[in-house]
């Protein structure tokens, strides 16, 4: 009897132990290499007037999604002439054998239509997994015709925000310095254009000389340093009225200004006397405090994307380098410790990362760090460049370069760059006179 | 008379729930060991010996497969003579000689000079009795070793032979997947994110079914969107690598596997 029972038992165990016995495999790696995606022209309606159809938004529009996606690194287009399914049928229900025969893994499909009422246009696009041969996700958006552009850049992050995990960064506009003119009597206006260089518009005339311009976070604002009467003052510029506003009453220079998260406050340098510190202005009370009071200069502050924490640069050790400060000013702690001179520290939008400047025997160099220091990346290595500045997703650093100048002064050049991340996707950004000090502002959408 | 059987019965019952409940855990602390003693010296010494009793207990329903295996087994016949010789303990080393001498019987050195030669029929049985015998001898010892609890270590054996791959085998399944996952380059690194999805082979290695094991569980928390994102890419991957490249032998062992996902590693470099 006993032994019965023990047998039983051990078949229980014996069952329950089988149960558990499932091969396991963890898969911790894999490509990092661009993902094929299959951009499919739109398929216009055929009741859309003639008006429109002359636009010819259809492959304008993806041409347009192709163009960004390509340009992040992650994607690798396919050719449209490899595609064997028309537009029209692909949109409705694609075939998708094939699509997987052109090793395509994603696919892109649209539809230009009107609206039943106003008039507007509806631009509809569907995102479809080839492989696993299911819809992804579907979207419309309204608009009037003149703003395809605009649609275009929101179907793109919405398609890279699907298939990558974190937000996009391509219906955003950048702020510059346009730089032209001789070395000696260089002309410098502010001017903004869209995330891909298109749409150049320019916001102050070039009277004095202005410098490093930063978005604020709700994108009507701008901060930046002008030469006004030659009084180097911070300001504050509303891109849609065109107004100015010089920022806090301080007896002496301001200079490099950044917004705070969320908009409110504007942190900049004060230089009196040979010596900078740190300050804050409140935009709408004008109540200014002061965070670093300390000797050596202080400048260069960054806010984290949270607000809590400050990241700036000091030479109170002797040679410049990169600090943290909770918002409040206290603990303060220096987290560069590599050599060379380290500048112009920004916080990612994503919080885990400071991008910055670092001279090293007479090379400048963009890199990034955790903001505890640690693990110190250089992504680039040039003559000169600086003023790195985050795409809204932290995935993408723009700075400007400069090209060294020959003996009389001339053939410098200064262009717009920008890296991403991995190091290896640096790409050169048109624009149509030189520039300098560019600022990636937030995504415009998500406002 | 009879409440007392009664309860002795009911304590019983008591007893078989306890330990049915309770013990496959202790067995997993203890298999953790044994399965690194004992399993590993055979994987690095030749990684066909496991397979030999796994052969043995399919042998009574399928011929076709005995005889392929046969024909593989049959070269590395010198390695059943080392294989007792690494796992006796001094508490019952005379049995295992006397093991040894049984088998020594077909495993001569004419056998072995004799090889590829027309006696391949007698042959055929032989390399199967010894496979049989060196089990029983582990078993053996085992028991020996274990004395408080002869029964679950052999019942354990047979999970270890049944449930797990090889190093080689997992690794060459690795690799592939490796190449077809794309990994979403956006994915927030500084969290624990992991995607478990089940497959189901056929013997030719294509895929039967892939599902994802604890979507439901995960769908109501936060991060969702990049568990998602996650999910579909590792759907991706698995049905890119379709049909999968699979080992040639051990059908039952691989025939579901988990996969888990986790880009973690990746993500942070």
């Amino acid at each position: 009897m006993k032994y019965k029972i023990f047998k039983i038992l051990i078949l229980c165990l014996f069952i329950t132990n089988k149960s558990f016995a499932v091969v396991s495999v963890d898969i911790t790696r894999g490509n990092l290499d661009p993902l094929p995606i299959a951009i499919s022209d739109f398929y216009l309606d055929s009741k859309l007037s003639d008006n429109i159809k002359k636009l010819q938004l259809e492959s304008k529009i993806s041409e347009l999604i192709k163009n960004n996606l390509s340009k992040s690194g992650l994607f690798f287009s396919l050719e449209k002439k490899s595609f064997i399914q028309l537009p029209e049928v692909a949109h409705n229900k694609p075939r998708f054998e094939d699509w997987a025969f052109i090793k395509a893994q994603v696919l892109v499909t649209g539809k230009i239509s009107l609206e039943k009422e106003g008039g507007r246009l509806r631009v509809e696009f569907k995102l479809w997994d080839v492989v696993s041969a299911t819809e992804l996700s579907a979207l419309a958006f309204y608009t009037a015709p003149e703003n395809w552009r605009r649609i275009s850049h929101m179907i793109s992050d919405k398609i890279y925000e699907r298939l990558t995990g974190e937000k996009g960064y391509f219906d955003s506009r950048i702020i510059y310095v346009s730089e032209t003119g001789p070395k000696v009597d260089r002309k410098k206006r502010l001017a903004v254009m869209d995330q891909d260089g298109y749409g150049v518009k320019y916001l102050t005339l070039g009277n004095e000389l202005v410098l490093t311009p930063r978005f604020s976070p709700t994108n009507q604002h701008v901060t930046y340093m002008s030469y006004f009467k030659n009084l180097p003052r911070v300001y504050l510029l509303n891109i849609e009225t065109g107004l100015q506003d010089l920022v806090g009453d301080f007896p002496g220079m301001t200079f490099a200004p950044r917004f705070s998260p969320d908009g409110k406050k504007i942190i900049m340098s004060f230089a009196q006397e040979g010596n900078s510190d740190i300050y804050t202005m409140d935009i709408k009370t004008r109540v200014v405090e002061r965070l670093t009071d300390h000797p050596s200069i202080d400048t260069s502050p960054s806010y984290s994307p949270e607000g809590s924490y400050i990241c700036f640069n000091s030479d109170r050790s002797g040679t410049q380098q990169i600090y943290t400060m909770r918002s409040d000013g206290t603990n303060v702690k220096r987290i560069s410790f590599g050599e060379g001179l380290y500048g112009t520290p920004v916080w990612s939008p994503r919080g885990d990362l400071i991008a910055f400047t670092k001279l090293y025997k007479n090379k400048f160099y963009i890199g990034v760090m955790r903001s505890d220091g640690s693990g110190e990346r250089l992504l680039t290595e040039n003559f000169y460049q600086e003023a790195p500045s985050w795409s809204p997703n932290g995935r993408v650093l723009i700075f400007y370069r400069e090209t060294p100048s020959d003996n009389s002064g001339r053939g410098a050049s200064a262009k717009l760059w920008s890296i991403d991340l991995t190091g290896y996707n640096e790409r050169l950004i048109q624009t149509p006179t030189d520039a300098s000090d560019p600022s990636w502002s937030g995504l415009l959408s998500s406002k | 008379m009879q409440k007392s059987l009664r309860t002795s019965f009911i304590a019983h019952f008591i007893i078989i729930l306890i330990s049915s409940l309770s013990l496959p855990f202790l067995m997993g602390k203890v298999q953790a060991p044994l399965v690194i003693s004992v399993d590993l010296v055979q994987i690095g010494d030749k990684t066909n010996i496991p397979y030999a009793p796994k052969v043995s207990d399919g042998e009574k329903t399928d011929k076709k497969i005995k005889e392929r295996v046969v024909t593989e087994q049959a070269p590395p016949k010198i390695v059943p003579k080392e294989k007792p010789d690494a796992v006796p303990m001094p508490d019952n080393i005379k049995q295992i000689k006397e093991l040894l001498e049984k088998r020594q019987n077909p495993v001569k050195v004419e056998d072995l000079t004799k090889q590829t030669s027309e006696f391949e029929k007698k042959e055929i049985f032989d390399p199967n009795k010894i496979s049989a015998l060196i089990d029983k001898s582990k078993k053996d010892t085992a028991e020996a070793n274990n004395k408080t609890s002869a029964e679950a270590t052999q019942s354990q054996q047979k999970n270890v032979i049944t449930s797990k791959l090889t190093i080689t085998q997992e690794d060459a399944i690795k690799a592939q997947i490796f190449k077809c996952w794309n990994i979403p380059i956006g994915l927030p690194y500084n969290e624990n994110l992991t995607v478990r999805i089940k497959i189901k082979l056929n013997p030719d290695g294509s895929l039967i079914s892939s599902e994802i094991l604890d979507q439901g569980s995960r769908s109501a928390k936060s991060g969702q969107n990049s568990y998602k994102v996650l999910a579909e890419s590792a759907l991706r991957a698995v049905k890119l690598c379709n049909p999968l490249k699979v080992p040639s032998t051990g059908y039952e062992k691989w025939k579901e596997m988990q996969l888990n996902f986790d880009a973690k590693e990746m993500l942070k470099g």
